[in-house]
């Protein structure tokens, strides 16, 4: 039985459609990722899940049970974590702790060995009230919480937005160890570098399931040959690239430009001989590897 | 149980550690009443007059005596002719002039009619007729006594004021203020404090915990009860301690019904909170829907007997006008619980439709 299982789910906002006909499965431990800009239906398919919205259409399970007549259960079951900060700020670190814990009906020294990691980290500033804490501690402070009842089922929307680059590789250390302790998390992310950490994505786009496999399996159906391209002008370059004929998709990464050709005979040689003739300067040029993103970016001019 | 305690301490710290509410829970109640009993009040006390006395014999001056001894008035000016009144009335000191007509007691003794004039200054009407009424209390007064041995017959009505004998107006403000501010206190700050959740979204977390929308609800209201208690406590002891407002009925009973009042004005507040999401519009709907009408068509300030019918109505739905009858019947009249049952009963089923109405209304999604 998997631990989440999705069957043509449909939910309307007054005639806008937030997810569209969406079906998926996710496994017990494993760690799954939703991957999509902002709006694309993230956070309303993840409150359908821990039964705070019901869908139009379509049935979503949990450890087997209903979301829809089965919500009291399934809120005992799950431990989900908002994508807004949504502990009492005019409570310490750890009386909100103590808080959830009570309200789930255990005690932060019970459970306390799960948590222990993630906490260890904000404990010495348990006296401290939440609404002063720093981005990445309020994180830790909130995935605390959701833990302390020991969920079989952890669904986190958005819990690395807002924090910054190395809190949120140390957040997902630890989801990593959460999923090593059987633990089933489905998250949800903006950040496309996110996608490659877990073990299946699902990428999301105007309330629809674009693609849903492997990090590795997505990047294989990647159509179209790829060149990473860098130059000195990294303006000129991108808009010298566009002007380029036959070429498909141009898009920045960082300090390098990802050029593709639906023609897979185009060579490297008649790109540097290209942009050479543009004047550009440092020019270096590498066939490369699909990353998520350019999936993700290729998928979007698709539909 | 032991969840629903932790969510009880978790509300508690949310209250105290939040100075403004304290400062309205426990201060509104205290300023409110002193300003009322201070304030606004239908008394008089040392009114100033002038007195122009054209007779100047020994009737006219023991009257004056009687009126300057009567403790409402405070003589500032003795006039010596007509042209002086409107003078003093200008200065703006003087509400009311008293004005004896020449040869007055030899009138008085030849024809039986002397003249006495009383000039008031109206621009404040209330005052004024308060005063003419006094003035003109102590000169019948002491027209009887100069009679008693002349006239064989006469009709003496002697007046009582029951159940307040001074005419206090604080003893009508203390259970209209209690009716407010409990109202005040419970439906506004848990209605707050509900749509405080829903904005901050922690009520997300709530609803998605295992605990019961009951006892989420009950949860935010309980503290409120224990506090709009204390606050009805203050009143009645401020009351009874400043201005000497007595408890005249059971103390008890006068608790439990008070009691009952917050229970309904907090499911009153719930109510609201389940119907909108946002402080601002929970703040709004408990000031305007709410302690407006307290105020004006409970029977606290204004008799409900004179307003037009349809009004008196609306009146009729307000339950705060069934706590202030069952206020002032049980501190003023001394009345057991049967001359309030019905009140009672009224507001228990108030409070039971509130209840009612809110759970039906509780979402238990965020849609």
């Amino acid at each position: 039985m998997p631990a989440i299982l999705v069957e043509h789910i449909s939910k309307q906002f007054s005639g806008v459609k937030a997810l569209d006909d969406i079906s998926f499965s996710i496994d017990n431990g494993e760690l799954f990722g939703f991957i999509g800009p902002d709006g694309a239906g993230k956070t309303t398919l993840f409150r359908i899940l821990t039964t705070l919205l019901l869908p139009d259409s379509g049935t979503a399970m949990v450890n087997g049970l209903d979301v829809v007549n089965d919500y009291l259960r399934i809120r005992q079951d799950i431990g989900y974590m908002p994508g807004r900060f949504s502990l009492y700020s005019d409570l310490s670190v750890e009386e909100n702790l103590n808080f959830y814990a009570t309200v789930f009906g255990t005690t932060i020294a019970e459970n306390y060995e799960l948590i222990r990691d993630i906490y260890i980290q904000i404990e010495p500033f348990k006296k401290r009230m939440a609404g002063k804490l720093s981005g990445g501690m309020k994180q830790k402070l909130a995935l605390s919480c959701a833990l302390i009842h020991k969920p079989s089922v952890l669904i986190l929307d958005e819990p690395t937005t807002g924090v910054d680059a190395v809190s949120r590789l140390e957040f997902w250390e630890m989801l990593k160890r959460l999923k090593n302790s059987g633990i089933t998390i489905a998250v949800a992310t903006p950040y496309m570098d996110e996608a490659s950490l877990c073990d299946r994505v699902a990428l999301i786009q105007n309330g629809k399931l674009m693609a849903v496999s492997t990090p590795i399996e997505v990047t294989k159906t990647y159509p179209w040959k790829l060149f990473s391209v860098k130059a000195d002008d990294i303006f000129g370059l991108l808009n010298d690239l566009r002007n380029f004929p036959g070429v498909h998709t141009v898009f920045a990464f960082g300090q390098a430009a990802h050029v593709s050709f639906k023609d897979r005979q185009t060579g490297e040689e008649k790109l540097v001989e290209y942009l050479q003739m543009k004047g550009h300067t440092g020019i270096s040029v590498h066939s490369a590897d699909a990353n998520i993103e350019d999936c993700f970016m290729e998928l979007m001019i698709k539909t | 149980m032991k969840r629903f305690l932790g969510f009880i301490v978790k509300e508690f710290y949310h209250i105290f550690r939040d100075y403004r509410t304290l400062l309205i829970l426990f201060g509104l109640p205290a300023v409110q009443l002193l300003l009322f009993g201070y304030v606004i009040t239908n008394e008089i006390k040392d009114a100033r007059i002038a007195i122009l006395d054209q007779s100047k014999d020994e009737i006219t001056r023991r009257i004056s005596e009687k009126v300057l001894s009567s403790g409402y008035f405070i003589l500032d000016k003795n006039l010596r002719s007509v042209s002086e009144i409107g003078q003093v009335f200008r200065q703006g000191n003087v509400k009311l002039v008293l004005i004896f007509g020449p040869d007055f007691s030899k009138n008085l003794d030849k024809t039986g009619n002397a003249r006495v004039q009383i000039v008031a200054d109206a621009s404040d009407p209330n005052t004024a007729s308060i005063l003419v009424n006094y003035i003109q209390g102590i000169l019948s007064n002491y027209l009887i006594s100069l009679n008693a041995e002349k006239i064989p017959m006469q009709i003496v009505p002697e007046v009582r004021m029951m159940y307040n004998g001074q005419m206090k107006g604080v003893y009508m403000f203390v259970p209209g203020l209690m009716a407010m501010l409990l109202m005040l206190i419970s439906a506004l700050m848990t209605s707050l404090s509900i749509t405080k959740e829903k904005e901050l979204g922690t009520m997300e977390l709530l609803l998605v915990s295992p605990l019961k929308p009951i006892q989420i609800i009950i949860g935010k209201v309980f503290p409120y009860v224990f506090l709009a208690f204390i606050d009805a406590c203050i009143i009645i002891l401020l009351g009874n301690t400043v201005f000497g407002v007595p408890v005249v009925g059971s103390v008890g009973l006068l608790l439990a019904e008070s009691f009952l009042y917050i229970c309904m004005a907090l499911s009153l507040g719930i109510l609201i909170s389940t119907i909108t999401s946002s402080q601002q519009i929970a703040m709004m709907l408990s000031l305007v829907a709410l302690m407006l009408p307290t105020i004006l068509l409970s029977g606290f300030i204004f008799p409900v007997e004179n307003m037009p019918w349809i009004l008196q109505v609306f009146c009729h739905i307000m339950p705060p006008k069934y706590f202030i009858t069952i206020i002032k019947s049980i501190m003023l009249q001394g009345n057991g619980f049967r001359y309030i049952a019905f009140e009672t009963f009224i507001m228990l089923g108030f409070t039971l439709f509130f209840i009612f109405l809110s759970v039906k209304k509780f979402k238990i999604r965020l849609a």
